[in-house]
């Protein structure tokens, strides 16, 4: 019973104390509406609305719920390309991620294992990894739009189905969310303990055997933690790409809804790339835990 | 012909000028079916030795030669179990070995194959543990599935490095046991290395002393001469025991006493002494200050230290 009562207190009462008292936070800082009652040069009286408050523009709790509901009760309705519900959005970010991911990962573990073998490609590669490695997505969006300014592919109604736009949104994932798999790996192929090789050795495995027996599995755990933190880069730089490209999307979604002054799906927005990308996190954590050996 | 045979070997580590000379003039004789022991101290270059055999590593001088043949590399027909067991975690036990069989036995069938893993797996009693992974295994067991990976290769010789002396007390006589019956069973040549002199003795048909390193070196051979089987219950009482665990400990013993380090030893006299500060004299550089009659002292000197 005891433990009950325990469990419940830390897992469910702090959180919720938390939660709460960020919302009071919120609720002061807030605009408020206040309607006062004057006297026009002519005598008449008009009501003027004003928000006052730290920040007035900033919409209230209730305000923000308000504004969102549409878009979280109807997660999946389409209603124009720029106004779909939250979940029809995040569903056309994660695919965009998805892709630009899958090309990080396929470039980014081998690239991890070719430093992880050879000391002299690492050294070689070294200084150009550690300058490219903190460049901002906002950075890599133009040059990309450079490097794929020619690629047009058209769909059967003569649209353009996959452009210049895209090649570089994908190109901006996939580079900056390439370098925690490449630096995990190479330092999981640079772990793997000399035993293991010795063994490899003994039985004369072949290199590819080496490679795929003993190697391989040997650096699966410190691959997936570092596939994991790329996810969680991924994910950040979606936003900033959506932003930039406006294409529809959570991060598109939200540049949107500023330029059109309703703050309050500003913040659904947030709270929704938030909670995707922690459910992100922890599917990548089950799968990294599946991978610990010993 | 020898089986294995090593002649004026040596072996170091590390660039020219901060080199250690491990082993030193290492010269070793192995006959087929025989029973060698090696006992050395902790660190004195043991596992480079049993890698100089298993061909892990070269030697810088010397040879090293198998069945005739010089040691180029690696392989199978000299199994080795290593200290640490070595196992592949992410495989299981029946997994680890069939590794082995199916890289040593290409030409079989996979019924064969599997055959020869179950009948090693047996052979070290652990075929209720053949699904399980190294990690649910204590380190006796662990050690076991070594063994049966390093036999299961059919190897010529079986080169063991220090495999108990991770182990506990009894566990470790276990599988002292097991070696025995193994030997016993299928006359396989065997190499143990060891840094306990009472399994040397119990275990081996002779055994040599490896010196403390650096250039570490073996020493004469004993023969065992205790008839087999041996008992470790009453081992001890025999007449030979107590002469041959004299003559390995007090040469592992002479050897390390003979080794003697020097320590330079560095005494500083500073420059205190009185002075008559009304005599003038003339001011030290730029600050003013007066400058010492003369410069500190230093003396150094070697000591000798007994390890």
């Amino acid at each position: 019973m005891d433990f009950i009562k325990r469990f419940k207190l830390d897992s469910l009462l702090l959180p919720l104390i938390g939660i709460v008292a960020v919302l009071l936070v919120w609720l002061m800082i807030a605009g408020r509406v206040e309607t006062r009652k004057t006297l026009d040069e002519f005598g008449d009286p008009v009501t003027k609305t004003v928000k006052t408050g730290v920040s007035p523009d900033l919409p209230t709790p209730a305000e923000t719920w308000k504004a969102s509901k549409p878009y979280l009760v109807q997660p999946f309705a389409k209603r124009g390309e720029l106004d779909q519900g939250i979940l029809a959005f995040a569903k056309l970010s994660l695919s965009l991620v998805m892709q630009g991911y899958f090309i990080a990962l396929l470039i980014g573990t081998p690239l991890g294992f070719c430093l992880g073998l050879s000391k002299t490609f690492s050294k070689a590669m070294d200084p150009i990894i550690q300058v490219l490695r903190p460049v901002s997505p906002l950075a890599w969006f133009p040059l990309g739009l450079v490097l794929f300014s020619s690629v047009k592919m058209m769909d059967s109604s003569g649209k353009t189905a996959f452009g210049a736009s895209d090649a570089a949104a994908l190109f901006t994932i996939a580079i900056c969310s390439m370098w925690p798999a490449v630096m995990n790996t190479a330092v999981g192929v640079r772990a793997v303990p000399q035993d293991y090789l010795n063994v490899a050795r003994v039985l004369k495995l072949s290199r590819a055997k080496t490679l795929f027996k003993v190697l391989l599995p040997a650096t699966l755990p410190y691959m997936f933690t570092g596939f994991r933190l790329s996810l969680g880069i991924a994910w950040l730089v979606i936003v900033a790409v959506e932003m930039l490209t406006g294409r529809p999307g959570v991060g598109g979604f939200l540049w949107q809804e500023y330029n059109a002054g309703s703050y309050s799906r500003i913040i659904l927005c947030i709270l929704a790339i938030g909670i995707i990308g922690l459910v992100l996190d922890r599917l990548m954590s089950l799968v990294e835990s599946r991978f610990k050996t010993a | 012909m020898p089986l294995l045979e090593i002649e004026r070997a040596f072996k170091g580590y590390g660039p020219k000028w901060d080199r250690t000379e491990v082993l030193a003039d290492i010269n070793l004789e192995v006959e087929h079916g025989e029973f060698v022991a090696i006992v050395g101290f902790s660190g004195a270059g043991k596992t480079t030795l049993i890698n100089l055999l298993s061909g892990l590593v070269t030697a810088d001088k010397g040879s090293a030669k198998f069945e005739g043949e010089p040691i180029t590399g690696p392989g199978p027909e000299r199994g080795i179990v290593f200290q640490n067991y070595s196992l592949l975690p992410w495989l299981t036990v029946h997994e680890n070995i069939a590794l082995a069989v199916d890289q040593v036995f290409p030409q079989w069938t996979s019924a064969q194959r599997r055959e020869r893993v179950e009948k090693f797996i047996a052979m070290v009693n652990l075929t209720p543990a053949a699904g399980k992974l190294p990690r649910e295994l204590s380190g006796g067991m662990r050690q076991r599935v070594s063994v049966a990976r390093a036999l299961a290769m059919g190897p010529r010789v079986l080169l063991l490095d220090e495999p108990l002396s991770a182990l506990d007390a009894l566990t470790r006589a276990n599988l002292q046991d097991e070696v025995t019956r193994i030997k016993r069973e299928d006359d396989t040549t065997i190499v143990l290395i060891t840094n306990d002199p009472d399994e040397a003795i119990l275990l081996a048909d002779r055994v040599i002393p490896l010196t403390a390193g650096p250039n570490a070196t073996l020493g004469m051979s004993i023969p065992i001469t205790i008839p087999r089987p041996r008992d470790r219950k009453t081992i001890a009482d025999h007449p030979d025991f107590k002469r041959i665990r004299l003559e390995l400990v007090e040469y592992l013993l002479k050897s390390a006493h003979s080794r003697k380090t020097t320590l330079d030893k560095k005494l500083v006299l500073p420059d205190i002494e009185p002075e008559d500060i009304s005599v003038s004299r003339p001011v030290f550089g730029w600050t003013g200050r007066r400058g010492p009659i003369r410069k500190s002292e230093i003396k150094t000197a070697a000591v000798e230290v007994e390890k």
